[in-house]
């Protein structure tokens, strides 16, 4: 019985548990079913789904940046070019203390400090994702040592890397301009111009001068890469390639060695010049001295470089040939003389005796010409030759300062001449209207007096200075300044002539126009202020000079250079055209605190027209006096 | 005499489930091969060594007859309940989880050894109390499954906890368990979920997140289900053929050649791949339940029952979380991931199976 009990139960109990197997089995065939079903439903209805998620996961389209198009000067000459070279890059990012990171660095290459604060700036300036620069133009030996050494440095990489050179220097830098990195206000720019497709992958945009004028053809289309990644973003290997298009290349109107000729010209001094075939606008030399070397800029500046550039009293970044602006000075006279004429306020033989000042009719002031004791019976043509100011304070009140802004305005002063460079000022060109709207005064009869001899409210940079005596010099047919000679086409190799701007002339009569021409060949003649930078020059010059007063003068003072501290003494201008029967070249030009402007402006000038004109180079450096 | 010594060898063998296991091995080398890059053979080399130790495990075990396992079964639960506590206060941590110890000669992770002792254990003692079984027993089998599933878990080590709650819960269940306790049970694990929320590791609630929605966190902790899901579907009924799934070859999939091994070979393999690895666990399990059924004793039953529906749940879990429908616990693909550890216990269990299929006529006879 009790066995029977006990078969029973375990009978029972494997019943119990056979029953439970089933049910296990069940849930087994359960389970592996809805895995089947859930295989099924990935792999055959989800499948197309998973497959361009695979697809994209896969293949990840890597830009390619085409090659920045060159700059060349009008013969030839490289002003900005390229350069591959290995960089040394760290993601911040991927670096958990990047000071001791570089310090471990600094074991396998050489970091210097400059390098450590030229990536400290870059780091604020930049998000940390990105890849910046610790030091370009590794050797071979650098790259292997650090090949070798790369498992110690996660997050640091070598990237072979085009990179902008000019090879010019500080030559012609104001105009060349330079490349710098993309930073925000960039990329805002590119946004909104739709471009950042076309920038992707591009580190570095033209900033400056012709650099970022005309950055649009010097860039080139962004090409691309499909390339297998894996997850980590690693191209393992390409698929396809759709190639860039290189950046055309620029051609530009300077003249490499004519600017060489002019910046040395300089010497040491601060200035200006613009030098300018009169006839089509090509803007042959574009001086700004001092300049700089736009090769500091292209990898990101450091510090120390950028606190120099920025914090001199030369201020070499800035740009005056655009962006100073100065008081004409008697540079002006030629153009108020033809105003006179036009509006018939002077005949030529008008002559005035000249005691070395002028009042105003009822007024006790005296406006005091350079000379003291006055330059005796002085007509129009001598007035130009001698610079008298006592003619010209008469004449600027007889014509009236609304004719004056009126004929001046049609030469340009006042107004940008749309150089093809940006960051140009348009000086002024004074008037009633733009004095209330100025300062909300009135105009008093004095301010015409002042303007008379390009003082007073007046002013003008150089560039237009040039462009007005181009303009001049082209008996009135408006001339506009440019840079841009040609575009060669990075496809066809075709190179595109850029078009003149033309625009209304202004009106001069031709019997006008060669008297102030002869007056103005007659200044660097004998007897005239240039005579001395005129002397057997081969050729005749139709200049100018002038003097800009930096600070006032009270009333009886006299002018001591001497005593003067440099940055208060005058500037000195010069503005011609030669050869004054078929002028080839026109140009203005500007020393800071230089004095006057027969004895260090003029000089400069004569240089330039020497080797423009007879292909001399200047066998020693001219004398810039400063008397 | 080969043919002695192939007969020495296959004595204690179940033909059927070892050429199972041997078809599933050899698919697993294949995918080892190319989830290890497709270029060299130190990973199927090793795991062809991992193969052999586990091997002669299996063989070993299966020589071993049912009655002395039962004899041996407490103290391999004492030992592996002692080494777990010791992994508690000494082991070594490996990414974040303690569940080595190092013995000196070499590491262990004594969880595995679990793996086999608590069914042992378990059914021993149902084995013993074989005349009627009460609340109190079930009590008693409660705890021996708690004790080292608590520890586990502690590890933390949510997929061996997993596999040795259901390695103890299937002894249980197959011993009769009443429907009554097993619901009212359900019901109050349901009751605890927001306790056992709690207590879980920030990891593992993201693991849950991540499975309800994967894209909520696609760079970070949903990253494994989306890769895999796309590895396995862009696979297709065909898959894109041996060493070129795209997801697997280019480092996209995470553990490609370890938890995560079934996605190279969904992808590469396709839904015939997918489907006849399916079959095979359908075979070996369905064996394994065989076997289980016709043992003699309480003892082999359960054990075996155990056994069998461990490795199934080994296969369910790791299939259900690389295709995206469970979350995402440390569980390998049996028989086909690369990795010692978890194959030495399991061919260990088969060695166990094939002991019960192979003995069974003796202790009728």
């Amino acid at each position: 019985m009790r066995v029977g009990q006990a078969l029973r139960d375990q009978q029972g109990e494997l019943n119990v548990f056979r029953n439970r197997l089933l049910l296990a089995s069940l849930a087994v065939l359960l389970a592996l079913g809805t895995l089947l079903a859930r295989f099924v439903w990935l792999q055959v209805v989800q499948r197309e789904h998973y497959h361009t998620l695979a697809e994209a996961n896969r293949i990840s389209v890597v830009p390619v940046v085409p090659n920045r198009g060159l700059i060349l000067d009008r013969n030839g000459e490289v002003l900005a070019a390229n350069y591959s070279a290995y960089t040394l890059e760290v993601t911040p990012s991927k670096v958990a203390n990047l000071d001791r990171a570089l310090d471990e660095l600094a074991t396998v290459i050489e970091v210097s400090a400059r390098d450590r604060r030229r990536l400290r700036k870059l780091q604020e300036e930049s998000k940390s994702f990105e890849s910046l620069p610790i030091r370009t133009r590794l050797t071979e030996e650098e790259v292997a040592r650090f090949a070798v050494n790369r498992y110690r440095f996660p997050g640091f990489e070598i990237k072979a890397r085009l990179f902008r050179s000019y090879p010019q220097g500080e030559v012609a830098s104001h105009a060349i301009g330079y490349i710098g990195r993309i930073n925000d206000a960039d990329l805002k720019r590119i946004d909104e111009a739709g471009l950042t497709t076309n920038y992707k992958g591009t580190d570095h945009i033209g900033k400056l001068g012709i650099e970022g004028a005309y950055e649009k053809e010097l860039h080139g289309v962004t090409g691309s890469e499909q390339v297998e990644v894996d997850s980590g973003g690693r191209a393992i290997r390409a698929l396809s390639r759709n190639e860039p298009l290189s950046g055309n290349n620029l051609v530009v109107t300077l003249d490499l060695k004519l600017q060489r000729v002019a910046e040395e010209a300089f010497q040491n001094y601060r200035g200006a010049l613009v030098a300018m075939d009169p006839k089509t606008g090509e803007v042959l030399a574009l001086v700004s001295k001092p300049g700089f070397d736009p090769n500091l800029f292209v990898d990101g500046i450091d510090p120390v470089n950028w606190e120099a550039l920025n914090t001199s009293p030369d201020r070499p970044l800035n740009n005056r040939a655009l962006r100073g602006q100065y008081p004409p000075g008697s540079t002006i006279k030629p153009f108020m003389a033809l105003a006179a004429l036009e509006y018939r306020k002077r005949t030529p033989e008008y002559a005035i005796s000249d005691p070395g000042f002028y009042t105003l009719p009822g007024m006790a002031h005296r406006y005091r010409d350079w000379k003291k004791e006055g330059h005796g019976m002085v007509n129009m043509h001598r007035s130009i030759v001698v610079s008298c100011d006592t003619y010209y304070y008469g004449l600027a009140v007889d014509l009236g300062i609304d004719a004056i802004h009126e004929y001046l305005s049609k030469f340009g002063l006042g107004a940008k001449t749309g150089i093809d460079i940006e960051g140009e000022l348009q000086g002024i060109s004074p008037s009633q209207e733009w004095k209330w709207k100025r300062f909300k005064q009135k105009w008093y009869a004095g301010d015409t007096v002042s303007v008379g001899i390009g003082q007073g409210y007046m002013l003008a940079t150089p560039l237009q200075l040039a462009a007005m005596t181009a303009t001049l010099a082209n008996g009135g047919t408006p001339v506009y300044p440019r840079l841009l000679k040609g575009v060669e086409d990075a496809r066809t190799r075709q190179t595109k002539a850029q078009e003149p701007r033309t625009g209304p002339a202004v009106a001069i009569k031709p019997e006008h126009l060669a008297l102030v021409t002869a007056a103005m060949v007659a200044v660097t003649s004998p007897g005239g202020t240039a005579a001395k930078a005129g002397a057997n020059a081969g050729y005749t010059i139709a200049g100018k000079t002038g003097t800009a007063q930096v600070i006032g003068l009270k009333q009886g003072e006299k002018y001591d250079a001497a005593k003067l501290r440099e940055e208060h003494r005058d500037h000195a201008l010069f503005v011609a055209f030669a050869p004054a029967e078929d002028p080839k070249l026109a140009m203005a030009l500007l020393v800071e605190n230089g004095g006057s402007g027969s004895g260090t402006a003029a000089p400069i000038a004569r240089v330039v027209f020497d080797y423009f004109l007879l292909g001399k180079l200047p066998a020693e450096k001219p004398k810039l006096s400063n008397d | 005499m080969i043919s002695r010594a192939f007969d020495f060898l296959a004595r204690r063998i179940d033909g059927p489930l070892m050429a199972a296991l041997a078809i599933t091995f050899a698919l697993g080398l294949t995918v080892v091969y190319s989830a290890s890059g497709g270029g060299s053979l130190d990973r199927v080399l090793v795991q062809v060594r991992n193969l052999g130790v586990a091997l002669v495990a299996l063989w070993l075990l299966a020589q071993v007859h049912p009655q002395v396992l039962m004899r041996l079964a407490v103290p391999l639960y004492a030992v592996a309940l002692l080494l777990l506590i010791g992994v508690a206060v000494f082991g070594d941590i490996r990414m974040g989880a303690r569940r080595w110890l190092n013995l000196g000669f070499t590491t262990i992770q004594p969880s595995e050894i679990m793996k086999i002792a608590l069914p042992l254990v378990l059914a021993w003692y149902f084995h013993r109390r074989e005349e009627g079984l009460g609340v109190v027993d079930y009590a008693v089998a409660a705890v021996l499954v708690a004790i080292p599933v608590g520890l586990i878990a502690r590890q933390p080590d949510l997929g061996t906890s997993v596999l040795v709650f259901a390695s103890g819960f299937f002894v249980i269940f197959l011993a009769g368990l009443s429907w009554k306790v097993i619901v009212s049970a359900g019901v109050a694990f349901a009751a605890a979920l927001p306790f056992v929320w709690g207590m879980l590791h920030d990891y593992q609630r993201r693991r849950v997140h991540t499975l309800i929605d994967p894209m909520e966190d696609p760079l970070g902790a949903g990253y494994h289900i989306i890769q895999s899901t796309i590895a396995i579907g862009s696979g297709g009924i065909l898959g894109k053929g041996w060493l070129n799934g795209t997801q697997s070859q280019l480092d996209f999939l995470p553990e490609r050649s370890t938890d995560f091994i079934l996605a190279v070979f969904g992808e590469e393999f396709g839904l015939v791949g997918t489907s006849i690895l399916l079959v095979l666990y359908l075979l070996i399990i369905g064996r394994g339940l065989m076997i289980a059924a016709n043992a003699s004793t309480v003892f082999a039953r359960l054990v075996a029952g155990s056994i069998t529906l461990t490795f199934f749940t080994y296969a369910f879990v790791n299939m259900g979380m690389v295709s995206g429908i469970l979350p995402v616990v440390g569980v390998p693909l049996p028989l086909v991931s690369y990795g010692g550890t978890a194959l030495l216990s399991m061919l260990a269990g088969f060695g166990i199976l094939m002991s019960i299929s192979t003995h069974k006529q003796l202790v009728a006879s």
